[in-house]
């Protein structure tokens, strides 16, 4: 590919943590490679020069928490030719959408000294509430390698090796033994989008879901398995409202948990 | 040559012989795998002395449950089997099958060529020998032949241990499997436990298998002790945790799809995978391609799959089987009726793995009573003579 023909790429941030952004500085072995396919034309984790758009390639963190991110999203949607959100903040509302079952009135007077200085939205959603998105990764952060795969399908020109199904697949596949028949740790593995390599069973402790739903989640039937091994109400609904809390198979479940 | 020794080398051989045993194998260059108590649970892996076997380990098995518990006595092979099947060291979770690199204008091709080691399995118990016979069907020959599974298989040692206790899940003497293994394996062994004496009585399929027998210390099994065999074996039959009506199953299942039963699993399913990962004879693959982000190297890989993902029956516009009640049929039917028309056998060795793993403490074994339950006979479309995998 020519020189000047490299695809552009930009990294957006929202209401988000940084920690998604950081898994692309992060790819250490890969971060040459990366920088030598695309042009990193705004990156303000990165490089303080900034190039203008249109972009190939955006890459959206965060997720839509003020008037003015809602107005932005359209603009960088505006200039970007295809678009990624990266990360449960941008992909389902992320742990800030935990606002979005109380009044953040009282969020915000509890937090903040004065908090009229704090212009925000009721709720926390996704970049796909606001525009079109092309695709989605998972995850709070989410996998490196699945970033660097995702970059080099589209350089590539080929579909990306994403799949959304259980992380018990991968979890199998490596070997892990399943925690939640061998020792009856509550796991919500057989509900979450497949993507981590199965990381936390593979420690001893229970998927708490980061990588939010997956396809067709029966979030019924494992919330009567946790209820058997003895997980609570509460808990269940706790269990339901991490990262992915808005995400509507996690969000019905927790609700239906909360009577 | 099921329940008849008289063909095979046959010979007594005290515990402490045991490590001989593998030493004898080891000897001819062979990397051993067993089980190993690991993860609160059975695990299989390389071993290299019998003090790594499950000495003492007992189970208990249930829907979605499996505890390891102790034995009052130093039984090698007591316990019944783990998550993990043989089916990882033959047909593995993750393979890569070749790599190209860009190469002036055009790009070179290299096959996955490295070779597998020489492998014995020890402690193979009964289905899961049955599991590894039904693999050889599809995998070793037909147009499905795998050259991967053929090259590890081809080089595979298999010391196969009859059952003296069942587990919870077990139904192997429903599906005709166990618990004693039949033919198939190098060297069979049953391991029985008389007060204070520990001994095996085990017999020769190969003569590799006879041949090892003759290099550790022996003696020709006496009556009492091919009885006491027998009796192990015997105890173990009579305390399977589960049953199947396997009688004309095949036919139950294929003139049932519409059964109101499938509803009501599937609000129970999670589509999750688990049961035909730890399926001993699930043998579905997909294939994945990853590149390099300059374009210059290209790697083709395979890994399991599951019939419950929706990728699994994607085509062109969508997936064929988007509910779960689909997908779950779909594996019921096949392990335990399709396989007939495709193999010529079935497709479960009653291992009880997947009543185990689901995580949903879904059980095959009574979902098949409810389908039989009140099922009037009636037609059903033939096993076809012609199968499209030709291998029947
Ligand atoms: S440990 Fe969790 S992710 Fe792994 S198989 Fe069990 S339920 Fe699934
Ligand atoms: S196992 Fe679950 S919680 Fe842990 S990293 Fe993976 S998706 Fe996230
Ligand atoms: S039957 Fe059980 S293990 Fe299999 S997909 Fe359904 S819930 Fe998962
Ligand atoms: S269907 Fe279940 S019981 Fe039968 S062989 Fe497979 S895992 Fe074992």
């Amino acid at each position: 590919m020519a020189q000047n023909a490299k695809p552009r790429l930009a990294v957006w941030k929202f209401s988000s943590c940084d920690g998604c952004q950081l898994s692309l500085l992060d790819c250490e072995d890969e971060l040459l490679a990366v920088a030598g396919a695309v042009e990193i034309a705004n990156f303000p984790e990165a490089s303080r020069a900034v190039g203008k758009g249109p972009y190939d390639l955006s890459l959206v963190e965060g997720s839509i928490t003020t008037p003015h991110d809602a107005e932005r999203i359209h603009r960088v949607r505006r200039l970007s030719k295809f678009l990624v959100t990266i990360g449960a903040c941008a992909t389902a509302g992320g742990i800030q959408a935990l606002r979005n079952f109380h009044d953040v009135k009282n969020y915000i007077s509890a937090v903040y000294p004065s908090p009229e200085f704090i212009e925000t939205l009721s709720k926390s959603t996704p970049i796909s509430d606001h525009v079109k998105v092309d695709m989605e990764l998972r995850g709070c952060p989410i996998n490196k390698y699945q970033l660097v795969e995702v970059l080099s399908a589209i350089l590539n020109k080929r579909k990306p090796g994403i799949s959304s199904h259980s992380v018990c697949i991968e979890c199998k596949r490596r070997g892990t033994v399943c925690i939640m028949v061998a020792q009856g740790i509550p796991c919500l593995g057989p509900v979450t989008h497949a993507g981590c390599g199965a990381i936390c069973p593979s420690y001893n402790r229970g998927c708490y879901g980061c990588f939010g739903p997956k396809e067709t989640p029966n979030t019924e039937s494992l919330a009567a398995q946790l209820t058997g091994l003895g997980v609570s109400d509460p808990d269940i609904v706790r269990a339901m409202r991490g990262f992915n809390a808005c995400a509507e198979p996690f969000r019905k479940e927790g609700e239906a948990h909360e009577r | 040559m099921p329940g008849n020794d008289s063909n095979q080398r046959c010979v007594t051989f005290e515990s402490e012989q045991l490590q001989s045993l593998l030493d004898a194998v080891q000897g001819r260059g062979y990397e051993v795998f067993g089980p190993r108590v690991r993860d609160n649970t059975i695990v299989l892996d390389r071993l290299s002395s019998i003090t790594e076997l499950p000495i003492g380990a007992g189970t208990d098995q249930n829907n979605a449950r499996f505890r390891l518990t102790s034995r009052q006595d130093q039984a090698f092979f007591s316990y019944t089997v783990g998550a993990q099947s043989w089916k990882r060291y033959l047909h593995e979770p993750t393979l890569r099958l070749w790599n190209a690199q860009r190469d002036d204008g055009g790009f070179k091709v290299d096959a996955n060529q490295s070779l597998p080691p020489k492998q014995a399995f020890v402690g193979v118990r009964p289905c899961e020998l049955n599991a590894i016979l039904a693999l050889d069907r599809v995998l070793l020959h037909g147009v499905a032949a795998d050259s991967a599974y053929r090259s590890r298989r081809e080089k595979t040692l298999i010391v196969a241990v009859d059952c003296g206790v069942a587990g919870g899940t077990c139904f192997c003497t429903s599906m005709g499997t166990g618990p004693r293994a039949s033919s198939g394996y190098d060297l069979a062994l049953t391991e029985i436990i008389e007060g204070d004496r520990h001994y095996f009585v085990a017999r020769a399929e190969t003569e590799l298998g006879a041949e090892i027998l003759e290099g550790i210390p022996h003696s020709v099994p006496t009556e009492a002790e091919r009885t006491a065999a027998e009796n192990v074996v015997a105890s173990a039959a009579a305390h399977m945790g589960r049953t199947v009506d396997a009688a004309n199953i095949r036919d139950l299942l294929v003139r049932n799809p519409s059964h109101s039963r499938w509803d009501q699993v599937a609000t129970r399913c999670m589509t999750c995978g688990n049961c035909t990962m730890v399926c001993p004879t699930c043998f579905c693959t997909t294939t994945t391609d990853v590149t390099d982000l300059a374009g210059e190297h290209a790697e083709h890989c395979r890994l399991w799959d599951s019939c419950f993902t929706l990728d699994y029956s994607y085509i062109h516009g969508g997936a064929v089987r988007s509910s779960a009640k689909s997908r779950f049929r779909q594996w019921l039917t096949h392990k335990f009726g399709i396989w007939f028309d495709q193999f010529g056998q079935s497709g479960c060795v009653g291992c009880g793995r997947c009543i185990t793993w689901c995580p949903a403490g879904i059980d095959v074994t009574e979902e098949l009573a409810a389908l039989r339950e009140g099922n009037p006979p009636g037609n059903c479309p033939p096993i076809r003579k012609e199968t499209p995998r030709g291998n029947a």
